[in-house]
């Protein structure tokens, strides 16, 4: 690592003036413990452990034995402190470090911590300043292991984290999705040096090469060059400048191309090599360019080299010369292009300038096995990709009183999360159907429509908390920071990995939970339970009276019907506060006739004059109608028919979502009404399990490893997928190993529109593997 | 051959595929030229002859006539030259025949006797030609004539002056075919034609660089210095010689030819071979480098910086960061861990010399070749390796330096050798196709 002038220079200018906004930056320091810090050649990332303190809804069941009156709720509904564990990491310039460490040792209140993790070159450098001021003890980590380990963790657990840099596309960043498995792979550090490890799994990794031409070949030679000293200078000198008025090219030697090699006449035959013929003064911008390329080109060559070699194909770049630099990103992807054909792609981390930080974090956490949860990055306290980036943001630097930093915050989910085995193809899996980085229409569309909604979420808040203290005050703290992450988007729609309809949801649930507004449609959903209920027993009995076709589509109908009652609908959300008693029956007089927009309706009848399923997982959507009126008649049908059911609900609310902890106590009351339901429990051939997910979109591939498991052992061979945010916006295109269903009503405009439909339209789509599909359109 | 590019093994791209056969194409129309040049050669020479001495042919038994008519007919006209235009230099080498008897000598026109003479009796041309003479292979038979072969090199910037002098000396009235090879041949092809009436027979620089290895392999004479040299004991400074080394049976063989650029390439029989890869690192970024960062101007003069320079106070090296080996992964502390990444730092910008930058570009880009060869062999599953090219030209730092590097990052496994003729080896394919077209 580079400790050089500027760096060193900034150590000692430490600026007093600077306050820190405590809720913005070190959140949760009261109860931080277990620290880490990696201190490169410019930049410090701290890391920590806390816990946060959350208000949860809890629902639990009255004693319906002792009073049975009509008014009194199913349920009731409580607000609870919950303690959920987070990771907390920081970045900021060296300079700052000292600010930084006052600031958490005034905050740092109750901590047993005795020592911090510390890693990067400049560890040693600020030694005794932590120690002083921290009074911790600084325990070294080698570089290498933690940056492996960091680099494990996120592949592992950021959905997104690497993308793909096209310098001229619509959207630069194509992001990759998570693969099942993510060894072997081969990364490339670029910091001063160059070095190339193969990691072949969590604990085994080598260094198997490496290069002295690295980012302090770049940054020496660039200074000695052009008389600039700032790394960040050098590289926009680099990006204004002309590298042919230095390089020899093809063409210089040849006046044209050298055909027989296929060697086209813009190639760098040598790099400098017009300064070493022509006698004339070539500018800075040009030699900063001519430097960039054959230091880029130089990485790339060798990088394929030892990737052919070692037979690898996933080659991911770090280190400070690749650090969000569009340039060198740029530079380096033409260079794998140019050596490999296309057979390697060059991949980019989104949280690259963590990963040193992370994994000395995780070597001194070992203790509590962070690797055993599944992990999520929560997008109310990540800055996102690009935050600090001079050229792209330069409002954030200029921000007065404080300094420029990036976050990111992960939180320990309570389950470890795992693929839907009957995932087709895990690894080209994509739950989004619609990528909005590339879609420029429909992000333009989305993004105005989350802003339009945004009024109304807030009203929602503050009238889910009547008795809470300063919930106004909060619900406004929660709408600028969702409508500031809004603007953030609409400029770097990157910045969180794709952006869709699916990130821009679970971004709200984030901010709101933020805000400590848990479940803001609690009292709704427990609202509509109680009036579902009242007319379960009705729909079924006049379900009873149809003939068995007619009761098929009308189950079908029902669950249609049902799916229309979502408050995340603006459309519906509409009409339902404007008038409560919009019913069931109303509900399916909206819909569309038959045929509908995709109608598998007849491939799902002829089906099910076949042989009974085995066992049906079936995703559920919404509270109320959804849920009572429209799925449990049907649940009941196919527990008639001899299938198996599990019902797979959300862990944690997401709108008026259903939660398995609602869900519970709603097949309790409806099995103390209906015998079929209570058998299906009691012979436990009718189970109920969480997902995993607090989203109202569903992503296949991080589920509850218990919900894996059901399925496994059930042999189950349908899945059902309902509403909106499951079966539209995520998994339309989701392939499945056995017969899947996917049904919803399209609840907006546009959507159906893009669909080839109007509001209300209806998607019934019946996929069995192996048939070709019909009932399309 | 310097271009920084891969080229693979098996299919290339359709077009380019066209574009090669363009290229037969043109080769073949210029040897009918060529066959054309031959007869009016041939007619020239017989019309002399015929006026002075035909009944001493006719005296000759019938087989050896025929022998001597079968070379003759195959045999171009003198001069015999072969060119390689690169980025940089321009290499010439040309056969003076010492076997020329009275009668030929009479029959000679003026025009190639004086380019016999001004050639062969210089050893500098205008300010900056040279004639490598202790590179002068004496006594050599090619095609059935005896003389010695000359090495000689100009900027390809002085070119046009080349030029000029040819068209001073009538150099087209000789009807003579010029071979000539590298970049430059295609690149300067008009100017052959418009400023000295000359017509090029062009040619692939790979084809002529791997010819004129294996043939001056070949001839060098035994008793002399070999041809093929390597260094003994190259990780031990004290001990370090260079010891001959024949090249009996070269195959499989990585040849690597450091001109401006670089180029690597497989070589497993006479006419297989392929190009691995290149890098754009090579001699033309050295002598770039060099005049940038110290104001030099010469190839010689950057080498006799160099030498006197010290790297590692311009380098960061293994031990400058972990203050000694990073032995968890095996790097010896002496190991560059950053190419110029002590010049990160004012202070220490400030206190390097110029001699100190000129060694550091020097090994930079050595080792970076050094690296990337290695690579290859290993790829390619190629233990030897002989370094060519003008970079290597009394460089003897590079050459231990690559030496060094081939044998302790292999373990021993890799050899590396040099070959005396260092960049001559494309115009000596060149001349070589003159005589004996593929």
């Amino acid at each position: 690592m580079a400790d050089c002038d500027q760096m060193g220079r900034s150590t000692h200018s430490m600026d007093k003036s600077i306050t820190l906004p405590p809720d913005e930056i070190f959140r949760n320091l009261e109860n931080a413990k277990r620290f880490a810090i990696d201190i490169g050649g410019s930049l410090t990332k701290l890391a920590y452990y806390s816990t946060v303190q959350h208000k949860v809804a809890k629902v639990r069941s009255f004693d319906h034995s002792v009073k049975e009156t009509d008014d009194d709720p199913l349920y009731e509904i409580s607000v609870q402190e919950e303690i959920f564990a987070r990771l907390h990491f920081i970045k900021f310039e060296n300079a700052y470090i000292e600010t930084c460490l006052d600031f958490i040792k005034d905050h740092l209140v109750n901590t047993e911590t005795k020592v911090i993790k510390a890693t990067g070159g400049g560890a040693h450098k600020f030694k005794d300043l932590i120690e002083k001021k921290l009074k911790l003890k600084v325990d070294k980590e080698d570089e290498m292991t933690c940056l492996i380990k960091g680099c494990n963790f996120v592949l592992r657990n950021i959905p997104h984290e690497a993308f793909v840099y096209v310098k001229h596309a619509d959207s630069e960043f194509r992001f990759q999705n998570t693969h099942p498995d993510i060894f072997p792979y081969l990364l490339v550090n670029i910091g001063s040096g160059v070095s190339i490890v193969k990691v072949e799994s969590e604990d085994k990794f080598e260094r198997i090469g490496g290069s002295s031409i690295g980012g302090g070949t770049f940054w020496g030679l660039g200074a000695l060059l052009t008389k600039t000293r700032r790394f960040d200078e050098l590289l926009q000198l680099a990006s204004r400048g002309q590298h042919t008025n230095v390089d020899m090219l093809v063409k210089d030697i040849y006046g044209g191309s050298y055909g027989s090699l296929g060697l086209t006449g813009d190639l760098i035959a040598s790099s400098f090599g017009k300064s070493a013929t022509a006698d004339k003064e070539f500018s800075k911008e040009d030699m900063a360019k001519s430097l960039l390329h054959m230091i880029s080109n130089d990485i790339g060559q060798l990088a394929c080299l030892y990737a052919r070699l070692h037979n690898l194909s996933r080659v991911y770049f770090g280190g400070f010369f690749i650090r969000g630099h569009p340039v060198t990103m740029h530079t380096i992807t033409y260079s794998i292009n140019f050596f490999t054909k296309g057979e390697v792609q060059a991949l980019f981390l989104r949280h690259e300038g963590y990963l040193g930080a992370i994994g000395a974090f995780l070597k001194g956490a070992e203790e509590d096995n962070p690797n055993q949860y599944s992990w999520g990055e929560n997008y109310a306290g990540s800055s996102g990709l690009m935050s600090v980036s001079p050229e792209l943001n330069p409002m954030q630097r200029a921000r007065s009183g404080t300094f420029p930093f990036d976050m990111l915050e992960m939180d320990r989910l309570e389950r470890k999360l795992v693929n839907l085995p009957l995932l087709q193809d895990p690894s080209s899996y994509i739950p989004d159907t619609v990528d909005l980085t590339e879609d420029a229409l429909a992000r333009e569309y989305w993004l105005y429509c989350f802003e339009e909604a945004l009024d109304g979420v807030v009203k929602r808040a503050v009238a889910s908390q009547p008795d809470l203290p300063q919930a106004a005050e909060r619900a406004e703290k929660f709408r600028q920071k969702y409508r500031h992450k809004l603007q953030t988007l609409r400029h770097q729609p990157f910045a969180y990995g794709s952006l869709t309809v699916r990130s821009l949801l679970d971004t709200r649930e984030h901010c709101l939970n933020e805000f400590n507004f848990p479940d803001p449609y609690s009292k709704i959903k427990q609202r509509e339970n109680d009036m579902a209920l009242k007319y379960f027993q009705k729909v079924v009995k006049s379900l009873e009276k149809l003939s068995w076709e007619q009761r098929q589509f009308a189950l079908i109908k029902g669950l249609l019907a049902g799916n229309v009652f979502d408050w995340g609908a603006k459309a519906v959300s509409d009409v339902l506060e404007s008038d409560p008693e919009f019913g069931f029956e109303e509900a399916k007089r909206q819909l569309q006739e038959r045929p509908w927009l995709v109608d598998c309706f007849d491939q799902w009848i002829e089906r099910l004059k076949g042989p009974p399923h085995k066992c049906a997982l079936f995703f559920v959507d919404n509270s109320g109608i959804d849920i009572i009126l429209g799925v449990f008649p049907f649940v009941r049908e196919l527990l008639c028919r001899g299938t198996e059911v599990v019902l797979a609900s959300n862990s944690g609310p997401a709108l008026n979502d259903v939660t398995n902890g609602e869900l519970q106590i709603l097949t309790e009351r409806i099995a103390a009404m209906d015998m079929i339901i209570q058998s299906g429990i009691k012979e436990d051939r009718l189970i109920l399990v969480q997902s995993g997910s607090s989203s109202p979109c569903l992503d296949l591939s991080r589920l509850d490893k218990v919900l894996a498991t059901v399925v496994r052992e059930r042999h189950t061979d349908l899945v059902i997928i309902e509403g909106m945010g499951r079966a539209i916006h995520t998994n339309y295109y989701a392939t499945l190993s056995c017969e899947s269903l996917k049904l919803a009503v399209i609840k907006n405009s546009w959507l159906a529109e893009r669909l080839g439909g109007k509001i209300f339209s209806v998607v019934f789509k019946f996929e069995q593997p192996g048939k070709s599909q019909g009932g399309h359109q | 051959m310097e271009i920084n590019g891969y080229h693979g093994e098996d299919g290339t791209a359709d077009e380019t595929e066209e574009e090669e056969m363009g290229g037969l194409k043109r080769l073949r129309t210029s040897k009918k030229e060529t066959a054309a040049g031959l007869r009016a050669g041939a007619g020239m020479e017989n019309v002399a002859a015929g006026a002075s001495a035909p009944s001493e042919r006719r005296a000759s038994s019938a087989v050896a006539r025929q022998r001597i008519d079968s070379l003759k007919k195959n045999r171009p006209p003198f001069p015999w030259f072969g060119m390689d235009i690169g980025g940089t230099l321009v290499k010439l080498v040309y056969f003076e025949p010492k076997d020329i008897t009275a009668e030929e000598e009479q029959e000679e026109v003026e025009n190639l006797k004086s380019i016999r003479r001004y050639l062969t009796s210089n050893v500098a041309y205008g300010s900056t030609g040279i004639r490598d003479v202790h590179l002068e292979l004496k006594d050599l038979t090619l095609c059935g004539r005896t003389g010695n072969l000359h090495f000689i090199r100009f900027p390809t910037h002085d070119l046009p002056a080349f030029l000029q002098m040819g068209r001073d000396k009538h150099f087209s009235s000789l009807h003579t075919t010029l071979c000539a090879t590298g970049g430059g041949a295609y690149k300067f092809e008009p100017d052959f034609r418009m400023m000295a009436d000359l017509q090029l027979l062009k040619l692939d620089e790979l084809d002529c660089l791997i010819r004129g290895v294996l043939y001056i392999d070949s001839v060098v004479p035994s008793g002399g210095p070999s041809e093929c040299y390597y260094f003994e004991n190259p990780t031990d400074p004290e001990r370090c010689v260079q010891r001959p080394y024949t090249l009996e049976n070269p195959y499989p063989l990585l040849l690597v030819n450091i001109g401006s650029g670089v180029s690597i390439l497989a070589v497993y029989s006479k006419d297989n071979y392929k190009r691995v890869t290149g890098t754009s690192l090579g001699g033309g970024t050295f002598l770039g480098l060099c005049c940038l960062l110290t104001g030099c101007s010469t190839f010689e003069e950057a080498l006799e910086m160099a030498s006197q320079g010290e790297s590692t106070r311009v380098d960061k090296l293994v031990r400058d960061i972990y203050g000694g080996d990073y032995e968890r992964f095996g790097l010896p502390g002496w190991a560059v861990a950053s190419s110029f990444g002590n010049m990160m730092c004012k202070e220490k910008r400030e206190s390097i010399s110029k001699e100190d930058l000129a060694r550091a570009t020097l090994v930079t880009i050595t080792n970076n070749i050094g690296s990337i060869t290695r690579m290859c062999a290993l790829n390619e599953n190629i233990e030897r390796v002989v370094f060519v090219g003008n970079f290597l030209r009394v460089n003897t730092l590079s050459m231990k330096l690559l030496a060094y590097a081939m044998d302790y990052w292999s373990k021993g496994q890799l050899k590396a050798l040099f070959l005396q003729h260092e960049g001559y080896f494309g115009a000596v394919g060149a001349l070589l196709e003159l005589l004996n077209p593929s």
